[in-house]
């Protein structure tokens, strides 16, 4: 081989950065595209002979203005926020106890109940939407975001449940065998001891579970009807729109309110997330 | 002619200003159980990781079989390698495991089968050839790397502290097989430890490192009853060689098992006597070891100790001093600031 | 405490969480079959039994046909570059190096906004009349401004569209898993094959990967099912056409169910997904089974 080894170490770290680089312009580039379209003027937006790449207008705050002036926006920000804010409650409430069962009280059958829940997660809302559908209807829930805080917490909870369990198996079980012997009874010393130690790994599941409300679609669409009951994910690539003309400006100014801030925080909470996954999977 | 050379070999990462290997000169010879030995951070490890080739030095030079190799792969070199971990692919059965090399080489099948047969043959482990590593025992998995390694016919082996990941007990005849295993084989072993007895048991000579530098090179003889310097000494033998100030610019050094009661110790010479307070005895079975201070003279108040068998059969009471005393030959002298070894001086 | 008490508090614990998910997940799916062999219909409670009749009009009919074959090519063209392209994304992300972080957050925008967004964003890059990707392809005198490519509006097109938004969506989670495979690889191990003599491609074809094929069979089956059971970015990107050319089974469920008001025959559309959904089920547990981290 004609190249020395020091020559052949840095091609391959070229390579490297070439492909990474590559990789995340494809991933990250309709985003920047958002971005772009979201202060470029209609006119300029519109005006094909123009170079998209640049302004050739001065940028513009009308899609802003316009976006949360005179659409449901933020009305869909604060169903949207409220909805997941009550799921992380109902899920946090049933997961917290169930994970903690099942990572120490249950033993074998525990281990495959625990792979059962989790298979759940798996279970589609394109199977289930149709007969839930009817569930809804008969609870009265139709078209109110009631709907989905009830039936989000049916994936959300198992999801937890297997996040949960992992965080609280790297909890060595000694210290709860201490407070048992200081007096807890074995519910206090969950209750006051573990619960305290995971709470950045509960702090975990509450923004994963989060993402996982502002994510969804399929529910939010089938069961809520009129546009002002909307979350964010379905009202804006269905409702931002006047007849058959896409407000373009505004929708992409929409996307970026809707994307960016959840991506920050699950980059943040990602390694955490992981070093959960993987406990709960390595036996 | 040596097997394996390094003339100058240093080795500094980016943001030490401390080499981790610092202008080595060595030379093995052919057939010789090489130890490299020192505590962690002597280098011991990335000396032994750039001669197989899997660290790239700062400077200095590697030869194998007199031919430069610093530029080579590793699979160049010609080495074998056994890794503390001993590296076995999990997904494949020993007998893959084996093969491996043979395979990467572009050996026919049946030659593969041929030379497998031998290395599990050599190491006892034909039995095992179609299981997988996580059903073997530690043991058996040093064998098996063992037999990854001798099958490609190397010029050198080169093992980091193969022995460490096994229970006590096993190390022992773990360590034996190894020992009788190079004697077989005849091939020049570098072997990597921080374990002194190993070191002492199994090399034909000993490297003994220290903070990237070597102290000292020779036989387990050379470097126990001839210490290059107050590390050396110390290093080896367990417990430490005793070390005494004496003046400003001497220290001298005896071993426990050389600080005998009076009159017991190897004759000839004038012996050094002293005054032996013992506070504390551990009886180990075979020895006795008695902690204690010296008392009067120029050494008043210094620790030591002392290691006796336990055939001799005297009581050293706590709170009476007794008589000791060094052989004139026994005793080191070392230079106080240095630490490297002197000639005979006159003791203050 | 008494060992009675004991034993009754982890089932107490875990049934209020068990007890939901199965109200919300087990009942419908019961009742998913009930529909299906019946005729039921939006806005009626009658119930009348029609056996298989359901299954029988619906696997008569050509849209189906259609979207049950585009489900199946979809996913696997889908899943397929998304295995190639995490593997490549996780080698490059493996080591840690400056700036890894931002790399990171950039790679995952894709998988953390929701897929709705992300499609919409998609249909505006795509737009037949404002498409950046044909503003380029024309400067660079790639097509001529009259004979620009329909990235929505034709059916191969289309098809083609609706699979890179797919994988350009799942990507970043298979990366994750598989970046972490990745790097559970002990160091000593590629370290001795490269002593053993064996080169690159030897050594990732017949040590690294093999190591990672648990790990693989993970992320892939996850995706399998993320891409076969999904209905968002086709209902958004194309509303399953043009002319029903891009439906794929939980689309069409939806469109048959819930806007044409055909509830049974919704049902039994979305049915066809259980097979698929149980092989996948039994496939993660045998590689559960045989999972080993080293």
């Amino acid at each position: 081989m004609a190249l020395s080894r020091r020559g052949l170490r840095r091609l391959s770290r070229a390579v490297r950065w070439a492909v990474l680089v590559l990789f995340s312009i494809a991933l990250s580039f309709p985003f920047y595209w958002m971005l772009i379209t979201t202060f470029k003027r209609t006119t300029d937006l519109y005006n094909l002979k123009n170079n998209p790449f640049l302004f050739a207008e001065r940028p513009t705050l009308e899609h802003l203005r316009l976006l949360f002036g005179e659409t449901l926006f933020l009305r869909w920000l604060i169903n949207t926020t409220l909805a997941g804010a009550l799921v992380v409650l109902i899920t946090l409430v049933l997961a917290l106890p169930a994970a903690y069962a099942l990572a120490r009280l249950t033993g074998r059958w525990g281990e495959r109940l625990g792979i059962g829940i989790f298979l759940t997660y798996l279970v589609p809302p394109t199977l289930l939407f149709i007969p839930l559908s009817r569930v809804v209807a008969s609870l009265g829930l139709q078209d109110t975001i009631w709907s989905i805080v009830v039936v989000y917490p049916s994936f959300t909870i198992p999801f937890s449940t297997w996040l949960l369990m992992g965080f609280f198996k790297s909890i060595p079980p000694e210290l709860e065998d201490a407070a048992m012997v200081d007096g807890l009874t074995r519910f206090q010393a969950f209750a006051r001891l573990v619960v305290p130690i995971s709470l950045s790994g509960i702090l975990t599941v509450v923004i994963f579970t989060f993402t996982l409300v502002t994510q969804e679609f399929v529910y939010a669409l089938t069961f809520i009807s009129s546009a002002a009951h909307q979350t964010v994910g379905v009202g804006v690539p269905i409702y931002l729109v006047r007849g058959d003309v896409y407000y373009w400006g505004s929708l992409m100014a929409a996307c970026v309110i809707a994307s960016l801030p959840i991506g920050f925080l699950y980059n943040l909470f990602l390694d955490r997330f992981i070093a959960g996954f993987t406990f709960g999977s390595v036996k | 002619m040596a097997v394996v050379e390094t003339r100058g070999l240093t080795k500094t990462f980016k943001r030490g200003q401390v080499g981790a290997v610092q202008n080595v000169d060595l030379e093995s010879r052919e057939g010789e159980f090489l130890v490299l030995l020192g505590p962690s951070g002597s280098g011991k490890t990335t000396l032994l990781r750039m001669i197989a080739g899997l660290e790239e030095p700062t400077s200095g030079e590697i030869r194998i079989g007199g031919v430069v190799v610093n530029d080579m792969t590793p699979r160049e070199r010609r080495i074998a390698m056994v890794f503390q971990s001993y590296a076995l692919y999990p997904h494949l059965t020993v007998l893959g495991n084996i093969v491996f090399p043979l395979k990467a080489q572009g050996m026919p099948k049946a030659d593969r089968e041929k030379r497998a047969e031998w290395a599990t043959g050599l190491l006892g482990i034909g039995h095992l050839m179609g299981r997988k590593p996580r059903e073997l025992s530690g043991g058996e998995r040093q064998r098996v790397a063992l037999a990854r390694a001798i099958v490609r016919e190397p010029s050198v082996f080169l093992l980091d502290e193969p022995l460490s990941n096994l229970d006590a007990k096993l190390r022992a005849s773990a360590r034996e097989e190894l020992e009788q295993f190079q004697r077989r084989v005849g091939t020049t072993m570098i072997y990597v430890t921080h374990d002194q007895i190993e070191a002492m048991a199994m090399g034909d000579r000993v490297v003994v490192m220290n903070l990237g530098k070597v102290r000292q090179i020779g036989t387990p003889a050379e470097v126990y009853d001839d210490p290059a310097d107050t590390f050396v000494a110390t290093f080896l033998g367990s417990p430490p060689m005793n070390l005494v100030e004496s003046g400003p610019s001497v220290v001298v050094g005896f071993r426990p098992e050389h600080f005998r009661p009076a009159g017991t110790s190897t004759p000839g010479g004038r012996p050094l006597r002293l005054k032996f307070r013992c506070d504390h005895e551990e009886y180990l079975g075979a020895e006795r070891i008695l902690y204690g201070l010296i008392e009067g003279g120029p050494f008043d108040g210094k620790k030591v100790v002392a290691r006796l068998a336990s055939t001799y059969g005297e009581r050293f009471l706590a709170g009476s001093a007794s008589d000791f005393e060094v052989a004139e030959k026994d005793l080191k002298f070392f230079d106080r600031e240095k630490g490297t070894r002197t000639d005979r001086v006159a003791l203050t | 405490m008494s060992r009675s008490r004991q034993r009754w508090l982890g089932p107490v614990m875990l049934l209020p969480a068990i007890v939901y998910v199965l109200a919300l997940v087990g009942v419908p799916f019961i009742l998913a079959f009930f529909y299906a062999v019946g005729d039921v219909k939006v806005g009626s409670t009658a119930y009348h039994f029609v056996g298989l009749q359901n299954f029988r009009s619906v696997l008569e009919n050509p849209t189906f046909r259609r979207a049950l074959r585009n489900s199946f090519v979809f996913t696997i063209i889908s899943q397929a570059l998304v295995m190639v392209g995490g593997n490549i994304l996780a080698l490059t992300l493996k080591d840690a190096f400056r700036g890894r972080r931002l790399f990171r957050f950039l790679i995952l925008l894709p998988w953390v906004a929701p897929v709705s967004i992300g499609s919409i964003g998609w249909k505006w890059i795509l737009d037949s009349l404002y498409s950046v990707i044909n503003w380029v392809l024309v400067s660079l005198h790639l097509v001529k401004p009259l004979d620009v490519p329909m990235w929505l509006g034709q059916p191969t097109l289309a098809m083609i569209s609706v699979i890179l938004v797919h994988t350009w969506h799942v990507l970043p989670f298979t990366t994750v898993i598989l970046l972490a495979g990745w790097t559970s690889i002990p160091r000593d191990i590629p370290e001795a094959a490269a002593v053993d003599g064996a080169g690159y491609f030897r050594t990732l074809f017949q040590i690294t990967l093999p190591m990672l094929l648990p790990i693989i069979n993970v992320a892939l089956l996850f995706g399998v099912i993320f891409t076969f059971t999904d209905m968002t970015v086709i209902y958004i990107l194309t509303r399953g056409g043009p002319y029903d050319t891009t439906q794929v089974l939980p689309s069409l469920a939806f469109f048959t169910g819930i806007l044409g008001s055909d509830l049974a025959e919704g049902a039994a559309i979305s049915l066809f997904l259980v097979p698929l959904l149980g092989v996948v089920a039994w496939l993660m547990l045998r590689t559960a089974h045989r999972a080993e981290v080293t």
